[in-house]
């Protein structure tokens, strides 16, 4: 069993995971950062691989892109930087980026590094899941990679059902319509909407992502669900910071409280 | 055969790679443009539309100046008369009646150089619908009067601030802002780009260039086929418009100009078949001018038309099976062509046409072959740029 599953196991409310991107807002920050949010008491770390063209995320996200390519920043450095990351972290570590970078790179070549490091899944946004039946979903389970699918307002029961099915880490839900960033705060509206899914009963977990920011949208999340991403709202903590660990632990224990 | 196949492959390229949040609207479109193009009632209002808003059929002219220059019989499909001045307004005719019958309150598009910008708040102010287009703030510097036009026509133009601030990064623009707002808006993609069932709509509502081609030649020369076909390739909508009904006819000679800017080597070109690999940009999957790690590269030509790091997946594929022949043409040799047609003519091209023009000097070709070249857009747009490279 890896160990997002082992999590969801011991710990079925308030999941924090949070999100930040490789090589932002210093090249050499990733390992640091990942160790800063494990110290902070966060559940789950996603690593965002930059991409120069990521058509899901706002300016927040794309400007650490961005910035993080400038630095340096690639799939192979990436690799490289997570070498023996395992001997100082023990949360789950999932890897989101979008599909070109990694098939560049290819597909086994990636997935079996990811196992060597001590990966535990992936978010590829961009890949459908049509696409992950057909050509990866071996792969994935091969190198023992949980794969997460993402749902929004607008995915019907059917294809939540779908995703349900084939989905074996946990279920990325997006608040809104809306890119990474883009909204703040939970309204009714999309109350109603965590509410429908909540009442789905389905297999695997769901964390609610997107608009996510603080304390009180953390709680709300978590009333909906198993917990909750952080993306944009902490690239801002870091990008900011004078201090990494100090203002990270401040950030986390503010949220999580 | 070449055809799009369900899922949206031309051989290896293309399909639908997007993030979950579109596919509803993905599939929408997928499930329902074909049955919606084929009614009855959506084929009258296109036809109508074309004939008398867009002035279609446009001319077959047989260029005898030219003809004589080059040792061949060439013809020009006049594209550049058609209102608003390209090829562009043949898809966004279709894809607003389209989107109207969708149900949809809201366009977006992107643009480059800002003629299927133009297209696209065109066909808005005509249906009465909201219009935003997103464009590079560096094109909207480069290409003013276009962005002049749009504004009176009703439409808010949005610069595109993120990456290098040119097309590839308004069409990002454009997808997060469909993501943002899915339900009532349309997005009116202007080539043969972009998810599946985008390249293949858009290749069928620009084929009526090839479907007259066909009618004309014939009333002209007594055959439909021409032996060769040439066209420019940027995402690359006027050249599958003016091949689409002959991609499974072997004898006619499908030629594809790509923008060679400033030389293949030079660091400085949008050559995407001879300096791209496999890889995936906005939703399909095609060739792509990309670093070894995968990140997308700017490309260069002096016509931001062309100016794009993709080419649709159709073409990726003409290219992988051997079928269209690819020539690369820079800058300068597009501008030669161009004033070149202008004073054998007496017609200015677009400078993205002149390069499909130059082409003529790269390939061989017999005395008395037929060669149609698609005249995809005038050159009204472009006097800043002729005027400061010739010294005019």
């Amino acid at each position: 069993m890896n160990r997002i599953n082992r999590l969801f196991q011991n710990k079925k409310e308030r999941v924090l995971s949070i999100y930040f991107t490789a090589g932002f807002p210093e090249l050499e920050d990733t390992v640091p950062i990942m160790e800063a949010i494990e110290a902070a008491g966060a559940d789950i770390i996603e690593i965002g691989v930059p991409y120069s063209d990521p058509i899901a995320d706002g300016p927040t996200i794309q400007d650490s892109n961005m910035i993080a390519l400038e630095n340096g920043m690639s799939l192979k450095k990436l690799f490289a930087q997570l070498e023996g990351f395992r001997n100082k972290v023990n949360l789950p570590v999932v890897l989101m980026g979008y599909l070109n970078p990694i098939i560049q790179f290819g597909m086994e070549d990636f997935c079996k590094k990811c196992q060597e490091l001590g990966i535990d899944g992936l978010i590829l946004p961009d890949l459908p899941m049509g696409q992950y039946l057909e050509e990866f979903k071996e792969l994935f389970e091969q190198y023992g990679l949980s794969n997460t699918f993402l749902i929004s307002p607008q995915t019907s029961e059917n294809r939540i059902r779908e995703i349900d099915q084939h989905s074996n880490g946990f279920i990325y839900m997006v608040s809104s319509h809306s890119i990474t960033g883009a909204k703040t705060g939970i309204s009714e509206e999309q109350k109603v909407y965590f509410k429908r899914v909540q009442e789905m009963d389905l297999k695997n977990p769901r964390l609610i992502g997107f608009g996510i920011s603080d304390a009180e949208t953390f709680n709300t999340a978590s009333a909906f669900g198993h917990g909750a991403i952080i993306g944009s709202a902490f690239i801002n903590i870091v990008k900011k910071s004078k201090d990494l660990r100090t203002d990270i632990q401040q950030y986390i224990q503010s949220v999580i409280q | 055969m070449i055809r799009v196949d369900e899922k949206g492959f031309y051989g290896k390229f293309g399909g639908a790679y997007i993030p979950e949040m579109l596919h509803p609207n993905i599939e929408e479109l997928r499930e329902n443009y074909e049955q919606i193009i084929s009614t009855e009632e959506f084929k009258t209002e296109f036809q109508s539309l074309l004939k008398d808003f867009v002035g279609r059929p446009t001319p077959l002219y047989l260029a005898s100046r030219l003809s004589e220059k080059y040792g061949a019989k060439i013809y020009l499909k006049r594209e550049d008369l058609c209102h608003t001045g390209a090829h562009k307004v043949n898809n966004t005719v279709g894809q607003i009646i389209l989107a109207k019958k969708l149900g949809k309150k809201r366009i977006i598009a992107e643009t480059g150089a800002g003629q299927h910008g133009v297209a696209t708040a065109t066909v808005c102010a005509l249906m009465g619908m909201d219009c935003t287009i997103y464009m590079g703030e560096l094109d909207i510097q480069r290409q003013r009067p276009n962005v002049e036009r749009m504004k009176i026509l009703g439409a808010k133009v949005v610069p595109a601030t993120s990456g290098s601030k040119t097309l590839k990064d308004a069409t990002n623009e454009a997808m997060r802002q469909w993501i943002n707002d899915p339900v009532d808006t349309h997005y009116i993609i202007g080539s043969v780009v972009g998810p599946h069932p985008y390249p293949e709509m858009v290749a069928r509502f620009q084929s009526v260039i090839s479907e007259e081609i066909k009618i004309q030649l014939q009333e002209k020369e007594g055959r439909e086929n021409p032996d060769l076909v040439i066209a420019c390739v940027g995402g690359g909508s006027n050249a599958a418009g003016s091949f689409y009904h002959y991609y499974n006819v072997p004898e006619v000679r499908l030629i594809a100009a790509e923008a060679a800017g400033l030389g293949i080597s030079s660091g400085k070109s949008a050559a995407t078949t001879i300096l791209g690999t496999m890889g995936i940009l906005h939703g399909s999957k095609t060739l792509l001018m990309q670093t070894e790690d995968g990140q997308v590269v700017e490309p260069h030509s002096i016509s931001a038309g062309l100016d794009y790091p993709g080419i649709g997946p159709v073409h990726a594929h003409l290219f992988d099976i051997g079928r269209g022949e690819f020539v690369a043409v820079e800058d300068e040799d597009a501008m030669k062509a161009g004033i070149e047609l202008s004073r054998l003519e007496g017609i200015i091209p677009a400078i993205e046409t002149s390069h499909a023009l130059h082409a003529l000097n790269m390939i061989e070709y017999k005395k008395d072959d037929i060669i149609v070249i698609n005249l995809s857009g005038r050159g009204d747009k472009d006097l800043d740029t002729y005027i400061k490279w010739g010294g005019y």
